[in-house]
């Protein structure tokens, strides 16, 4: 079973301070990780290697350090690495990105099943994988909790997902080759091994630009994104609120007062 | 010929930019900023940091476009069992504001089984025009099916705006429909508004965890589309006497894949209140100290009609399922209160629920983080706190109408 994950390097958030004078976020000396959610979609691509053999492939896109997340997914058992950097794709926004990252997918050919994490934690949009999905014309599954079965002895393969939604869950069968979004309650994500860490070190790190996925420039980069960000703002700042201390019952009819305007 | 450039007279090398800059793509070389192209993603964070006008971006304008054939603005109706999702009220009551300013009609889509006659209630709730295929290929949401039956209704229509409840649902169908129909998507917005001299859709979004907002613009592509954050917007109201307009469409077999069978749905026991649509949310930390303790939210929720949302600690401590974790890993929600208990207020909880419009802290460290977005804290033993708020709640049932 090949596997491809589609992963992306963001700032550490429990990092990102806000200065209290200009009111807006310090980004000097945050630390880059790999987006939370895609360290689930990694080590659920390495389970189903392990259980059903093949090869697993991370892919990113970003500029040039971010190659230090491929590393790092090779350091947690990932097989092959490719980065997708290049001046033209900067500015993309969703539909950009996911049209870069669907071309690669179908430069690497051979896969049975695209894993993303559910959202981004910088821009949360959760647009990009379904966005793959699409211009790959393949069955998507958003907001995967459970692999529940994998059939690659019928024909077609399919595989058998537990869907999360707001109220339960729903359970869809797929035929292979499908993208699924992957949620937190999927896997625990193990730690990297020190073989692994040694791995990552001298891994060689596939590198594609433009030339090599051939993209017509106007599709991509800002002229190719039917979105343009216009603003950026900080948002006001809370008020400091009303502190409660004392004898618990006085706290708790004062309490009771202020719920009771606010319903 | 588009990018970003440094104009160099303006610029006077004050180094705001470099600290805005989320991939270090600015350094300051003899007084002026300089971009290092390779790193720069062109997101934009250095153009509204400069306070000289300093940095500009560039883009190709796009004419050729013919826009005008776009009109109306439609709301995707989303149902499940042919109950609709109050976040479709509070859509149409946005849709009407903006159709008012563009002067044109209010659409809802409503795809399903068995739903036809729920088109008479989205009219009465604002819609002028509800574009209704009923179909057994349709009876469950299936990404592809719906997104099969929209594109090809947006083909036929050609509306300029479609708006969909962010929830799983909504996130994943128009994801799939912006990509089909080149159109510019926004996830997850909390405010919509016309700029009235380019009659386009300006839509503002939290971004890092609702640290910074963004506005964003699709003004060559049509149809302009979003996704709208839950509980942010009034709903609009129910008006018997509403007059509207139901058009009914098939759904063509041929558009049907195959390649994607819905097996089955199973609705969690716990999840009696579903947490994006609570007005209320009652939150337990690790402040309970332990599985039994648990109960206290819960008892606090159920006489506050309120669901019960977690913190990280708590699902990762196996006292209550993943799906009630709220925050960075979980779900971001945004009630009218939020009681968070026994929650120190780590940034991966608030980015989740920092948009609540009224917060309420219990703990007993004064000096908790989730002090400081909290609009009332109180500073005090939960244990015994929480029962004693239980009883008097109880003691004044009415004001707790729901």
């Amino acid at each position: 079973m090949n596997i491809i994950v589609c992963i992306k390097q963001v700032p550490d958030t429990t990092d990102v301070k806000i200065n209290p004078e200009t009111n807006t976020l310090i980004r000097e000396g945050v630390d880059s990780i790999i987006n939370p959610f895609d360290m689930y979609a990694i080590e659920e691509a390495v389970r189903l290697k392990e259980r059903f053999g093949g090869t697993t492939t991370v892919l990113t896109m970003g500029p040039p350090q971010a190659q230090d997340v491929l590393r790092e997914a090779i350091s947690l058992g990932i097989d092959k690495a490719i980065h997708l950097s290049d001046r033209v794709f900067a500015g993309s926004d969703t539909w950009g990105t996911s049209l870069i990252l669907s071309k690669a997918i179908e430069k690497i050919k051979d896969y049975d099943l695209i894993i993303c994490g559910k959202q981004a934690s910088d821009g949360d949009t959760a647009q990009v994988g379904p966005g793959i999905a699409t211009h790959l014309d393949l069955p998507q599954a958003t907001y995967v909790r459970k692999i529940d079965t994998v059939h690659l002895d019928t024909k077609p393969n399919v595989i058998i997902v537990e869907r999360l939604l707001e109220e339960g869950y729903e359970i869809l069968e797929l035929q292979l080759p499908a993208l699924i979004t992957v949620v937190k309650e999927i896997n625990e994500p193990r730690m990297p091994s020190l073989r692994g860490k040694m791995k990552a070190r001298g891994a060689e790190i596939i590198s594609w630009n433009n030339k090599d996925i051939d993209l017509e420039e106007d599709r991509i980069g800002l002229n190719g994104s039917p979105t343009q960000v216009i603003k950026i703002f900080t948002p006001p700042h809370k008020e400091g609120g009303k502190i409660f201390k004392g004898e618990p019952e006085e706290i708790v009819n004062e309490l009771v007062k202020e719920i009771k305007d606010l319903l | 010929m588009s990018g970003i450039r440094i104009v160099l007279e303006k610029c006077v090398g004050c180094g705001l930019c470099l600290k805005v800059c989320p991939v270090n793509a600015l350094i300051i070389d003899k007084n002026k900023a300089v971009i290092d192209y390779d790193k720069c993603t062109l997101c934009g964070s250095c153009v509204d940091s400069c306070k000289f006008e300093a940095i500009k971006i560039l883009r190709k304008t796009i004419t050729d476009n013919d826009l005008s054939n776009y009109k109306g603005v439609w709301v995707f109706a989303e149902q499940r069992d042919g109950e609709i999702s109050s976040v479709v009220f509070e859509l149409l009551a946005k849709a009407r504001e903006l159709a008012k300013d563009l002067d044109t009609y209010v659409g809802a889509v409503l795809l399903g089984k068995g739903i036809a006659d729920r088109a008479q209630s989205l009219i009465h709730r604002g819609a002028d025009k509800v574009f209704v295929a009923d179909s057994d290929n349709l009876e469950h949401y299936i990404s592809e099916n719906y997104t099969k039956a929209i594109v090809s209704l947006v083909d036929k229509y050609k509306p300029e705006i479609i708006l969909a409840g962010a929830t799983t649902t909504g996130r994943s169908l128009v994801s799939r429909i912006a990509v089909n129909l080149y159109a510019g998507l926004t996830a997850d917005c909390t405010g919509l508004d016309i700029d009235k001299d380019k009659k386009i859709l300006i839509q503002t979004r939290p971004a890092f965890g609702g640290n910074i907002m963004a506005q964003i613009v699709s003004p060559n592509f049509r149809p302009q589309m979003a996704t709208v954050r839950h509980k942010v917007m009034p709903e609009s109201e129910n008006n018997i006497s509403r007059v509207g307009e139901i058009i009914k469409e098939n759904f063509n077999e041929n558009d049907l894949d195959g390649r994607i069978k819905f097996l089955d749905f199973i609705k969690e026991a716990i999840a009696t209140v579903n947490l994006s649509e609570a007005n209320i949310i009652v939150s337990g930390g690790r402040g309970l100290q332990e599985l039994k303790n648990f109960k206290l939210v819960e008892d606090l929720a159920e006489v506050l009609g309120a669901a019960v949302g977690s913190s990280r600690a708590c699902v990762d401590a196996g006292w209550i399922p993943y799906s009630h974790q709220v925050g960075q890993t979980g779900r971001t929600v945004c009630p009218k209160i939020y009681i968070a208990c026994g929650i120190s207020g780590q940034i991966q909880h608030l980015v989740g629920m920092q948009s609540s419009k009224t917060i309420i802290a219990i703990n007993k460290d004064p000096d908790a983080p989730i002090f400081k977005v909290a609009n009332f804290g109180i500073v005090g033993d939960l244990f015994k706190i929480i029962p004693l708020l239980i009883q008097k709640l109880k003691e004044k049932p009415k004001c707790l109408a729901v």
